[in-house]
């Protein structure tokens, strides 16, 4: 076990501390042809499951009326950077409830103040 | 050939260089010593004898087999298996190293026993409908015709023990070696559970 443990350790990179109900903005890397580009993706935490190198996180976001859920796991290379935009405040683990909420209840509550 | 025995570590996942996630099984193989060269003048044909998890107990080391490792001037090993390889003395080492990332590889080892198994599990039968009145649920069905041949043939599937039986899945991936460690990172599932003792080859 510490041996695998070692091995996982080995791929785990330098990730801005967030969990559920922040908005962030992600640049995740899209390799079009022979060309990388950065495309960004903002949008909420909805989720965050497994651990370790297993880690990975949930962000919706309402794209023209559509809702769009994109997984990424935590440590993903193909994330080139991860903006914290606000701090939400919520009393769940799992925002799934925002899938049917629609206009003003959609939206997460920011928290008042940081600890 | 090239051939080595390894103890299975357990799985886990690892990113490659293109940013994919792979699932993999970390293998701790090697080093193992070689006791024993057969040759074509003497034995009639090629393969060498390794033995891997040193014995530390020598009270453990049976007679015979005590033996043989003193006879190989080497130290006490708890599983000896025959590779046919070439190119090496009595007392080397085969080591992680000699496989390389990208090689395709063939992994052997005792599956996870399952105990008595219906036909269902044992052998992917259909079975019948579990619902609708049906009475035919799990069961195999028919298992032949009648006055002809008046007997069940030989090697009809049926129920029974399933599992801890010698596997062997080819054409695996080696996702990356660290020699350090003695580790080699497989892409895929191997057969049996964690710490099972499983042989690694490489067909040329």
């Amino acid at each position: 076990m510490n041996l695998i443990h070692a091995v996982e350790e080995g791929f785990k990179r330098e990730v801005p501390q967030f969990t559920i109900g922040d908005t962030i903005r992600m640049h995740v890397k899209v390799v079009e042809g022979d060309k990388e580009r950065l495309q960004p993706f903002e949008g909420v935490v909805i989720a965050r499951k497994g651990s370790g190198i297993k880690e990975t996180f949930m962000v919706r976001k309402v794209s023209f009326g559509v809702g769009v859920e994109r997984i990424f796991p935590v440590h993903s290379p193909s994330i080139d950077r991860i903006e914290i935009l606000k701090r939400g405040s919520v009393r769940k683990a799992k925002l799934y409830y925002l899938r049917s909420k629609k206009g003003k209840d959609a939206k997460v509550k920011e928290k008042e103040r940081e600890r | 050939m090239t051939g080595i025995l390894g103890k299975k570590l357990g799985m886990t996942q690892v990113f490659t260089e293109d940013g994919k996630l792979v699932p993999v099984t970390v293998i701790e193989a090697g080093p193992c010593c070689v006791i024993q060269v057969k040759t074509p003048e003497n034995d009639g044909y090629e393969a060498v004898k390794v033995g891997f998890v040193e014995e530390r107990k020598a009270g453990k080391v049976k007679k015979p087999a005590a033996g043989v490792f003193k006879k190989a001037g080497t130290a006490a090993y708890r599983v000896i298996k025959e590779f046919p390889m070439g190119g090496l003395k009595v007392g080397d080492f085969v080591k992680a190293e000699s496989f390389s990332k990208g090689d395709r590889i063939s992994v052997s080892g005792i599956s996870k026993g399952k105990g008595f198994q219906g036909v269902m599990k044992r052998h992917n039968f259909l079975g019948g409908p579990d619902t609708h009145g049906s009475m035919f649920n799990r069961a195999p069905g028919s298992i032949g015709a009648s006055s002809f041949p008046s007997r069940v043939w030989k090697g009809m599937r049926m129920a029974g023990h399933m599992g801890s039986e010698r596997v062997t899945v080819k054409n695996l991936t080696v996702v990356d070696v660290r020699p350090e460690q003695n580790l080699i990172l497989v892409r895929g599932a191997v057969p049996g559970p964690s710490n099972t003792i499983i042989e690694i080859r490489k067909d040329k």
